[in-house]
């Protein structure tokens, strides 16, 4: 395994491995039902939680709407507060952009705060690939950073671990990356928590950089918010002489106001909480407190893109909270690897195809890795409509349309594998607007009935493979109403 | 009250019990019910695997079919959302795409006029003792659509609790999906047939010899797997309990 995404097989296929890993499974089936449970309990305690998710989709609608405004906005405050803004318009540019900030400052080493736009873009490649380390603090990203992994759930990237995988990997690699594991480590919490804390701490006390992503920016004041739970991210956020920070532009809030929503509406939805356990906000900087070089780096990386498009658009209010990873029975057997993506789960089905386009089998695969079930759209704290932009995008895989791609309109051609499919949709929309081919189809299919096979070629096999077919009645509903009368004429069924 | 049964492709095809059904119990509620014969589909497995414009002509034509009546009744939770929620969005697209009103105004009629069985026999009837015998012991999967598209709520548990002999067991999991997702079950066949073994077993768990749901292709799907996993319950859809009486048992 390795640290990124690229060539990931389409979903089906990372699918099918997941199924089959009886461990997987278990890790996934375990943590994801405790917290969808616990998820339950925290949103029922408040009677006004309608009225929260509304007002955060508001909130979360309304700038977007004024993004290039309130963008601005927080440039302007930024730059006032002591800080330096940078516009990166795509992954390369935004890894330049850190890279030469961190060669600036002549540092060989970085310790980072979980950030989900720092691995969308790949920076801990694009620093290695300068000879610059980077140190993963938090507990889950340190595990999937030692273990040479890939993160497979937006708030518990280890989610897929479990404690006996974690005491292995700490053992054989901690020595590799700093401080070794205590001898004798074994796989109670708290022992793996403090061989944790021990060997981050060096790391805490010599960085003299940290990079950083954000919940949250507020325009008004030009303030970042970070939420954590463990409070390493807060020594990242402030020992370091410099502190970089890569946010997509998709976080921006208006006003401190609007935090009073976003900070009752994610822990409750993530890790259900009450409150999260460390917030931490900064501004600029301040001398003689905290980081003396503050640098914000503007992520675009498909954003402006997925902002035209009326439809896809509102996967830009999320909030990261993963009720919908933990809600999903389809993430609960797949995993989050099989989503090719740091965003997993039904949210990273419809943001990854609209961040990177379609192009890509994997990519063309997401918006169909779902039954459509609902489940997300109902947890969603901000109420995205999961299940609308699958279908959308299913339209853009299978019949193409337009689309903007790098700030230019084009018109998308349908991908590749779906021809056959299309010719039977179209066969089958031509039968079901003729109502007396359907009859001789329904006739010719009840009159075989005896023929019919009970494994099926071609794209039926995946059906028969482990499961029975129906049986075709003797006669269907529609003849039975026709030589019955509606059931009035053969007693059977009727007696009007 | 001119009421048109819309029995949906699959019913029609391969589950026509199902549709007996639904006459039998609405005749008995003295409805008068007819079954327009040039009837094929919702569209839904179109619109859903992404061929909206192939989905349209089989909404008009629903329209077409159905438009003149004062109300729809379906037994299908999936399909009823399709119309009811779908329809208007449909309507929606083609406007924002440049091709004016007529989709929209077509398929207006039939949107709010389109009820899923249980819906429309406890709202519109207004009745929940359907004076139905049934001596099993049934479990109850809500399907997605039912439960999350239209909000069926507990509308079904209630025509099922004034069941005579009936005894209702509670399905642990039960708002889970059972992986049938239309073109899901093929197309991501491994994860479908992980979520069907999971519903199955939760099923098996209760004790219960019968396995209710209110849509035959979530029902198809897990019969399916039930056959083959080798446990012997049977799914039944909601209207062939409700249709039953004491003179007259369903199977």
């Amino acid at each position: 395994m390795s640290g990124t995404f690229v060539g990931m097989p389409a979903f089906p296929k990372a699918a099918h491995d997941a199924v089959h890993n009886a461990t997987l499974r278990a890790n996934l089936r375990h943590a994801t039902t405790t917290i969808r449970r616990k998820r339950a309990d925290a949103v029922a305690e408040l009677s006004d939680w309608a009225a929260l998710r509304e007002a955060g989709k508001q909130i979360k609608d309304h700038t977007l709407r004024n993004l290039d405004r309130y963008l601005e906005q927080l440039e302007s405050a930024v730059t006032a507060a002591g800080g330096t803004v940078h516009w990166a318009a795509d992954a390369d540019e935004a890894n330049r952009i850190v890279t030469g900030l961190v060669k600036a400052t002549g540092e060989k080493e970085v310790v980072k705060v979980k950030s989900m736009a720092t691995q969308e873009i790949g920076l801990n490649e694009a620093l290695e690939a300068a000879g610059i380390r980077a140190y993963e603090t938090d507990l889950a990203e340190l595990i999937v950073q030692l273990g040479d992994d890939r993160p497979s759930h937006i708030l518990v990237p280890a989610i897929h671990r479990n404690r006996g995988e974690i005491r292995d990997i700490f053992r054989s690699e901690m020595m590799r990356w700093g401080r070794p594991a205590p001898d004798g480590l074994t796989d109670t919490p708290a022992e793996l928590a403090e061989a944790a804390r021990l060997h981050l701490r060096e790391k805490f006390l010599r960085a003299k950089v940290g990079v950083s992503g954000a919940n949250f920016m507020v325009a008004e004041t030009g303030t970042l918010v970070v939420v954590e739970s463990e409070g390493n991210g807060r020594m990242c956020l402030t020992l370091p002489e410099t502190l970089i920070s890569v946010v997509g532009i998709e976080k921006t809030v208006p006003t401190w106001r609007d935090m009073e929503v976003f900070l009752q509406t994610l822990p409750r939805s993530s890790t259900a909480e009450r409150m999260n356990p460390y917030t931490s906000m900064w501004t600029g900087t301040t001398d003689g407190d905290g980081p003396r070089a503050f640098h914000l780096v503007l992520l675009d990386n498909g954003r402006t893109d997925t902002l035209a498009d009326a439809v896809g658009r509102q996967a830009l209010r999320c909030i990261r909270c993963s009720a919908c990873l933990n809600v999903c029975p389809v993430y609960e057997r797949a995993g989050g690897h099989a989503y090719g993506s740091v965003y997993p789960g039904p949210i990273g089905a419809i943001l990854s195809p609209q961040l990177r386009g379609t192009g890509s089998d994997i990519d063309a695969s997401l918006p169909y890795a779902s039954t459509l079930c609902g489940a997300c759209y109902e947890v969603c704290p901000v109420a995205i409509d999961i299940p609308e932009v699958l279908v959308h995008l299913r339209e853009r895989v299978a019949q193409g349309g337009p689309v903007t791609r790098a700030g230019t309109k084009v018109v998308l051609k349908p991908a590749r594998g779906h021809a056959a499919e299309r010719a039977a949709m179209r066969a089958a929309r031509w039968a079901l607007t003729h109502p007396g081919a359907v009859r001789a189809g329904q006739r010719l299919a009840a009159r075989t009935r005896r023929f019919h096979p009970s494994r099926l070629p071609g794209p039926g096999k995946a059906w028969t493979a482990t499961r029975e077919l129906p049986t075709v009645p003797r006669e269907s509903f529609g003849a039975w109403w026709k030589r019955t009368d509606g059931g009035t004429r053969d007693g059977k069924g009727g007696s009007r | 009250m001119r009421v048109a049964l819309f029995i949906t492709c699959v019913n029609d095809t391969l589950y026509p019990e199902t549709g007996r059904a639904v006459v039998r119990l609405l005749t008995r509620l003295g409805v008068d019910v007819d079954h327009p014969l040039g009837q094929t589909c919702c569209g839904q497995a179109h619109y859903n695997t992404g061929y909206r414009h192939q989905a349209e002509p089989l909404a008009r034509h629903f329209a077409d079919v159905f438009g003149a009546y004062d109300a729809i009744v379906t037994p299908s939770g999936s399909c009823a959302a399709m119309v009811r929620e779908l329809y208007p969005r449909m309507g929606e697209r083609a406007r924002a795409e440049g091709r004016g009103d007529t989709l929209a105004r077509t398929l207006a009629p039939v949107v709010p006029k389109t009820y899923e069985l249980t819906e429309f026999l406890v709202d519109v009837l207004g009745v929940t003792d359907v004076g139905a015998y049934y001596p099993h012991t049934v479990t109850y999967h809500p399907t997605c659509h039912g439960l999350r598209g239209l909000g069926l709520g507990d509308r079904p548990r209630r025509l099922l609790e004034a069941v005579g002999g009936l005894e209702l067991t509670e399905l642990p999991g039960a708002e889970e999906c059972c992986g049938f997702g239309g073109t899901f079950a093929v197309k991501n066949a491994d994860v479908s047939a992980a979520m069907g073994t999971d519903k199955v077993m939760n099923a098996a768990s209760t004790g219960a010899s019968v396995l209710c749901a209110a849509d035959n292709s979530c029902l198809m799907h897990i019969s399916g797997t039930m056959t083959r996993l080798g446990v012997g319950m049977r799914p039944v859809h909601i209207a062939e309990i409700l249709a039953s009486t004491r003179e007259e048992p369903s199977a």
